[in-house]
């Protein structure tokens, strides 16, 4: 499972751990995260965050 | 025609581009900046270690890059040395430009308190990307790829503010020995209730961080023989010797260009609902702006409102900027907070709701503000919602 960072906020969704207070389950994949998710951090758009390794 | 100019290459500057090229693909935007115009997430500096990441992989795109993707030329590495707002030009150390619209977006310079003592002027801040690898070197003997302890050095915080818990967690977590020293009586105590800042002084107390409160740093002076470490004097008394001495006091909106120019200037830029300054074709945003009732709102949300709000106006859509609720993250992994602070001048009272969360009410024991705390930091969007 990879994790994602908001290159703004350097808030980092990592897909195991999901995001179940927006509704995202654990596990889910970061592709499946609809386009209009922000980054609950800042705001911005889901187009924004990068892939980071970890 | 002439270009948009922006001065500033922060997220407010950038941000402003970025927002005005998805409406408007033609007009030139010029990028002004003293500094090199590399983007990266100013938050992410008071939590490198933790992330494990040094100054070099903070920097998520290069200056080129961003100039290159946003269609914007960039003019890095010059200083803006004056603004003329009646012929619309801006003087700089690489030459004269005109402008169509100017943007401000020029940040906040961390305040600095006289201190005594001949190591007064080794005192560190870190508020841009340069600021933290100077401090960075300073913690690893210049190992750029450090992102752990070398020796136990010791740092003193001043400010026990949000930035200065933030680095007191992360460089506690990475071992060094961590310090910080407050006139107030707990941590972040503008923003927190006084219960909740207790938790987290002993969240971090427990971690290893030493607190100092009620005092401040009086005199710093430099140890012969001593490698760079100085003698750190407090009000109290108390001495200690320290590697490091990191500012982190706050921040004061830079307003130099603004004044000399003859805009309006309090606290900030002052700027209306649209984020016009009161010079004709001239905006500003960020740190250095004062937005409408004399708000200033040095976090990474208010920007990303006021640069869409602020790239439609510059598009020809005028628009008026409007600001939700924007709680603040303090990210302190010993005791991770949220914060939706009440208005300014509410008047009312923090109790605690239960374990983990904290309203602020008013005299109508209406909703105006909550503080959230460890794993209840989740519960973000319900509480939000609670607020009247």
């Amino acid at each position: 499972m990879k994790s994602y960072l908001c290159i703004v906020c350097g808030f980092i969704y990592a897909e195991a751990a999901g995001r179940p207070e927006d509704g995202i389950a654990p596990g889910t994949k970061w592709a499946d995260i609809p386009e209009s998710w922000a980054c609950p951090d800042c705001g911005v758009a889901k187009a924004d965050f990068e892939v980071v390794e970890i | 025609m002439l270009p948009l100019i922006i001065i500033g290459a922060g997220l407010a500057g950038w941000t402003t581009a970025r927002e005005f090229r998805k409406l408007d693909k033609i007009t030139p935007v010029l990028l002004i900046t003293a500094d090199s115009g590399d983007f990266y997430a100013k938050p992410s500096l008071s939590n490198a270690f933790a992330q494990k990441r040094g100054p070099a992989h903070l920097v998520t795109t290069p200056a080129a890059s961003m100039a290159q993707s946003q269609n914007v030329t960039l003019q890095a590495h010059t200083r803006v040395t004056a603004i003329n707002t009646a012929s619309q030009t801006v003087n700089t150390s690489a030459g004269d430009f005109a402008y169509a619209r100017l943007v401000l977006a020029t940040g906040a310079q961390p305040i600095r308190i006289p201190m005594a003592g001949d190591a007064a002027s080794a005192v560190l801040s870190v508020n841009s990307w340069q600021d933290f690898s100077a401090f960075h070197a300073r913690l690893t003997g210049g190992n750029v790829a450090a992102t752990t302890a070398v020796g136990q050095k010791h740092i003193v915080i001043m400010g026990a503010g949000l930035i200065g818990c933030e680095f007191a967690n992360d460089l506690v977590s990475a071992g060094f020995a961590v310090t910080v020293v407050d006139p107030a009586s707990s941590p972040i105590a503008a923003l927190l209730p006084p219960g909740l800042g207790d938790q987290l002084r002993e969240a971090l107390a427990d971690q290893g961080v030493v607190w100092h409160f009620g005092t401040t740093v009086q005199e710093m002076d430099h140890l012969a023989e001593s490698g760079g470490a100085v003698s750190v004097k407090l009000a109290n008394g108390q001495t200690m010797v320290a590697d490091v001495v990191l500012s982190a006091i706050g921040l004061r909106a830079d307003l130099g260009l603004a004044q000399a120019a003859g805009l309006q200037c309090e606290r900030g830029i002052v700027v209306d609902a649209r984020l016009q300054t009161s010079a004709p074709n001239v905006y500003a945003l960020g740190d250095a702006a004062q937005y409408e009732n004399g708000r200033t709102l040095p976090y990474v949300m208010p920007i990303m409102h006021a640069a869409k709000a602020l790239a439609a106006t510059l598009a020809g859509q005028p628009t008026v900027v409007q600001f939700p609720l924007m709680p603040v993250a303090v990210k302190t992994p010993a005791l991770p907070l949220v914060v939706a602070a009440p208005a300014p001048g509410t008047v009312g009272q923090w109790m605690p709701s239960e374990p983990g969360v904290w309203l602020f009410t008013d005299g109508n024991q209406a909703a105006k503000g909550f503080a959230l705390s460890g794993a209840h930091t989740g519960r973000r969007a319900e509480l939000a919602r609670q607020l009247v």
